[in-house]
């Protein structure tokens, strides 16, 4: 009884969240509901017997992808006004499409009907985060291995597209001050007098 | 509380990440939050399923998509970035340079 009023109650924010995401004119506030979101629907997880996904929701979507989302909000100086003035002529087709797939998706999970009324039924008596280490270092080693280069080449991507060199700051160095030679730096001239040096 | 209820909500937060794609046309960044919607949606859909059905395999390909997320989520806006020094815009229409 008490889960189906935490599960109303957090559902009920998450749907509002995300249309606050979609909808807020704000660019920083939509970020802030997107972070709304992703922590209502942490909660959800725990609702469902999954402790280490919603942790790993809160550290990584929370505390790094909507605060990454926000810098760049905040660094790019967009007039984001001018995107949102054709808003409304998106709108027909938006809720057109949306009520379609709606439709469509509610027929389907009307279909769907699975006996076993127990939430969390998968932790037996073993913890959530032990039993997914132990199969993620065994059955899914290899896709875990595979998921770290994706990470790998997303830091170095990230990092190769945003990289600027600058060329302004004059650094000293200390090889080529070292190798002068009076030859290379100094030129000699003989100056005829009375004509001056041209 | 039933899987079905799950599966609503899901489709509730896949709908309305859609209709954020529809509404927002023209701002690259509310598009990428729309997309991080629907991976989320796609991931309820994994837990529930995975709770359910006494399975814990759906809740390590969650751990996957969210990996994949969160690259395509930095190299989205990195591309964001670079693509607003050289323009100055993030409207998505101006984004025509590959036409041809």
């Amino acid at each position: 009884m008490v889960a189906d009023i935490v599960f109303y109650l957090f559902a009920t924010i998450t749907v509002i969240a995300a249309l606050g995401v979609v909808s807020v004119k704000n660019q920083v506030h939509s970020v802030l509901f997107l972070v709304l979101t992703f922590f209502t629907t942490s909660a959800l997880f725990v609702l469902l017997g999954a402790e280490f996904l919603a942790a790993i929701l809160i550290m990584v979507y929370m505390g790094a992808v909507a605060i990454l989302f926000l810098f760049v909000v905040m660094m790019l100086d967009v007039e984001f006004s001018a995107l949102k003035e054709r808003a409304m002529q998106y709108l027909p087709m938006g809720i057109a499409v949306g009520v379609i797939i709606l439709i469509e998706l509610i027929v389907i999970i009307t279909q769907v009907h699975i006996d076993h009324d127990a939430a969390g039924a998968v932790a037996s008596d073993v913890p959530n985060t032990l039993e997914l280490g132990r199969l993620l270092y065994t059955k899914y080693l290899l896709p875990f291995e595979i998921a770290s280069v994706i990470l790998l080449v997303a830091l170095v991507g990230a990092i190769v597209l945003t990289y600027r060199e600058r060329k302004r700051p004059k650094r000293q160095n200390i090889q080529k001050q070292m190798a002068r030679t009076p030859e290379q730096s100094v030129e000699l001239k003989k100056v005829a007098s009375g004509e001056g040096a041209s | 509380m039933s899987l079905n209820n799950y599966l609503i909500l899901s489709a509730l937060l896949f709908t309305i990440g859609v209709f954020g794609i529809f509404m927002n046309r023209r701002n690259v960044i509310i598009i990428m939050m729309s997309i991080e919607l629907i991976l989320l949606s796609v991931n309820i859909n994994f837990v529930a399923f995975s709770s359910y059905l006494g399975n814990i395999d759906g809740q390590i390909i969650t751990f996957f998509v969210l990996t994949v997320a969160a690259a395509e989520a930095a190299i989205g806006l990195a591309i964001l970035v670079t693509f607003f020094r050289n323009r100055a815009t993030i409207d998505v229409e101006e984004i025509d340079t590959l036409k041809g």
